[in-house]
């Protein structure tokens, strides 16, 4: 690791780890009793291990002039071991947390275990942890492939990752303890916020930078959705995290919006998060490793210019269907509403061009699991922004909202396509990355498509059950105009449901370990593969530091 | 200026249209433009290209 790295940048490691380790300990210092205290140690000590790890490579040799001749994957390598490592973790807490709604016991009467603290554990574990170390690690091998040039420098993919994962790390063990923004996506406080927009921008100019090298006249389309995400969830972030705490050492912080301003900032920001983060940076996944997984080139390129610039411009007003029947005035309602239903337009352009492209290529989805575990990434894309758009119509929405509907939706979005696109990259990735002919077991990937599409389609199908039933009781009123159902008996009625969801969750939990297991094995185990042999630098090149 | 309701409603059904409609242009005009098919039809076909190394 440290070893690719060169003098320079070793130094500025060091001084980089240095510097967050004293501002982790000032933080410690300042925050005194409060909980900022036991943040600040954690940075401290993520800073140290930094020091620790720069410092015993420091004096190995210098990396030589042949590494340009090749490209940088090993942030790459690293960043798919922390998503997978943070899918087991995440997802392990999400049937926990699924099964406490049907056994509120299991809390064990530990303040930490409450639902409401272990929730963003679970939701920021699985999108940023698992979702956000994925994205970065296939933006850096897009991003260079399709540019057909190395990265820039060796130190800010570094700087990149590990300060993401620090902030993922302060945002977990923040919400156990009990710090909390309230914002939805948006829980961690402050100072990680801050961190992040430190780290955020980093990747941003590495990008830009990348691109600037590039040997390819076109920025190929899956760059423009990188590129989008990263610069999209960047405004978000900011706009969003506007607060202000309640002094320096105090880890508590309030937002400067006001009331129902900062409601349609709030959905601006968690809408969007949905739109950039979860989807347009996936779908650049998706315009890349599904043509070179099938061998094909993208049915049409000008549709996914097309679908790019629509699903850009209609998600960015989207938001407010998330504040129906709310003081939000109606006018912005309606905005959200229609160009939520206009949304679909190319949202389908995209999952078509996908599945068109996979035209005359049936056989091969059918014997290869990777490609299957993409194709079904598509279909379940279509049918969440289709039910997406169904949901945000104000009078569906009166009777979808605040009921577990909601919830299967955002499953089948982040269960069905997000983490099936990523696993379907993954596996695509890693035996190229690695070097190896094939991943080490090409039954356990069957295995884990099929754990993966049940546990998924267990879950969805009992949260539409739910939900819808929760929304009917809850509107169900008696012949003298009073409610005829109460909440309690709503949550009865909700009992074999919430069973079956932790089911179909610990389906979906042991396909991830089963998946790591195997991409584990294949780094492990599986002989060199002699065909590669192109990926290997050259000697006798002639080649210009920084070209 | 009194910033009301009704300003932002002139505004958004004017500017605000105006500015996407011409944004919409501009994205088909680039996207349909003929000179631009040689370049799409390349960039589709070379990220499936067995080749991972760097070019220089």
């Amino acid at each position: 690791m440290v070893s690719t790295l060169t003098t320079n940048e070793r130094l500025f490691a060091l001084i980089i780890s240095a510097l967050v380790s004293i501002c982790g300990l000032a933080l410690a210092a300042v925050g005194r009793q409060d909980l900022l205290a036991a943040q600040g140690f954690i940075i401290m000590v993520f800073g140290l291990a930094c020091v620790f790890a720069v410092a015993q490579g420091f004096y190995e040799p210098e990396p030589s002039k042949e590494r340009l001749s090749s490209y940088y994957d090993d942030p790459i390598k690293v960043g798919i071991a922390l998503a997978m490592a943070w899918a087991v973790f995440a997802m392990f807490i999400g049937v926990w947390i699924a099964t406490l709604l049907a056994y509120p016991e299991l809390t064990f009467d530990q303040g930490w275990a409450s639902f409401g603290r272990l929730r963003p554990v679970h939701t920021t574990g699985v999108i940023f942890g698992f979702g956000g170390n994925a994205l970065i690690a296939t933006s850096f091998h897009v991003v260079q492939r399709t540019s057909r040039a190395r990265m820039p420098d060796q130190l800010s993919p570094w700087f990149v990752l590990a300060g993401y994962n620090l902030f993922c790390l302060l945002a977990i063990t923040g919400y156990l303890m009990g710090i909390t923004q309230s914002k939805e996506y948006a829980e961690a406080e402050w100072y990680a916020d801050i961190w992040l927009v430190i780290v955020w921008v980093t990747y941003f100019i590495l990008y830009i930078r990348t691109i600037a090298r590039r040997k390819e006249p076109h920025i190929y389309v899956a760059n423009w959705y990188f590129m989008a995400f990263i610069l999209v969830v960047a405004i978000l972030h900011i706009v969003n995290n506007l607060a202000i705490p309640v002094s320096l050492g105090h880890a508590k912080s309030y937002t400067v919006w006001s009331g129902v301003q900062d409601a349609m900032v709030q959905w601006w920001y968690g809408h969007n998060a949905v739109a950039f983060f979860l989807t347009a940076g996936f779908l650049g996944m998706l315009y890349y490793y599904l043509p070179v997984r099938a061998q094909r080139p993208i049915f049409s390129y000008r549709l996914s210019i097309l679908s790019f610039w629509g699903i850009t411009f209609f998600y960015m007003w989207a938001g407010s269907h998330h504040l129906h029947y709310t003081a939000l005035p109606q006018w912005v309602q309606t905005l959200g509403m229609t160009f939520s239903v206009m949304l679909l337009v190319p949202s389908w352009a995209s999952a078509g061009n996908a599945l068109l492209t996979l035209n005359g290529a049936w056989h091969r989805v059918r014997d290869d699991a990777t490609l299957r575990f993409i194709m079904v990434a598509v279909v379940f894309y279509g049918l969440t922004t289709f039910e997406g758009s169904f949901l945000a119509i104000r009078p569906v929405n009166s009777l979808s909202h605040y009921t577990d509907w909601t919830v299967g939706h955002v499953h089948a979005g982040a269960l069905g396509w997000v983490a099936l696109i990523i696993f379907g990259s993954f596996y695509t990735l890693v035996p190229s990355l690695w070097k190896r002919e094939h991943m080490y077991s090409a039954l356990l990937v069957e295995v884990h498509f099929w754990l993966a599409l049940v546990g998924t389609l267990v879950y969805v199908f009992a949260m539409w059950n739910s939900g819808i039933v929760q929304g009917l009781m809850w509107r169900t009123y008696t012949e003298e105009g009073t409610l005829a159902y109460s909440f309690v008996d709503s949550l009865v009625a909700m009992y074999p449901y919430y069973i079956a969801r932790a089911f179909g969750g610990l389906l979906f939990l042991l396909g991830a370990i089963v998946g790591s297991y195997n991409i584990w094995m294949t780094i492990r185990a599986t002989p060199l593969t002699s065909r590669r042999e192109i990926d290997v630098p050259q000697s006798g090149a002639v080649v210009v530091p920084g070209e | 200026m009194d910033v009301d309701h009704d300003t932002l409603v002139a505004f958004a059904k004017s500017w605000g249209l105006f500015y996407l409609i011409a944004l919409s242009l501009g994205v088909l005009i680039y996207t349909f433009w003929p000179s631009n098919r040689k370049k799409f039809e390349r960039a589709k076909k070379s990220i499936v290209e067995q080749d991972d190394k760097p070019w220089r």
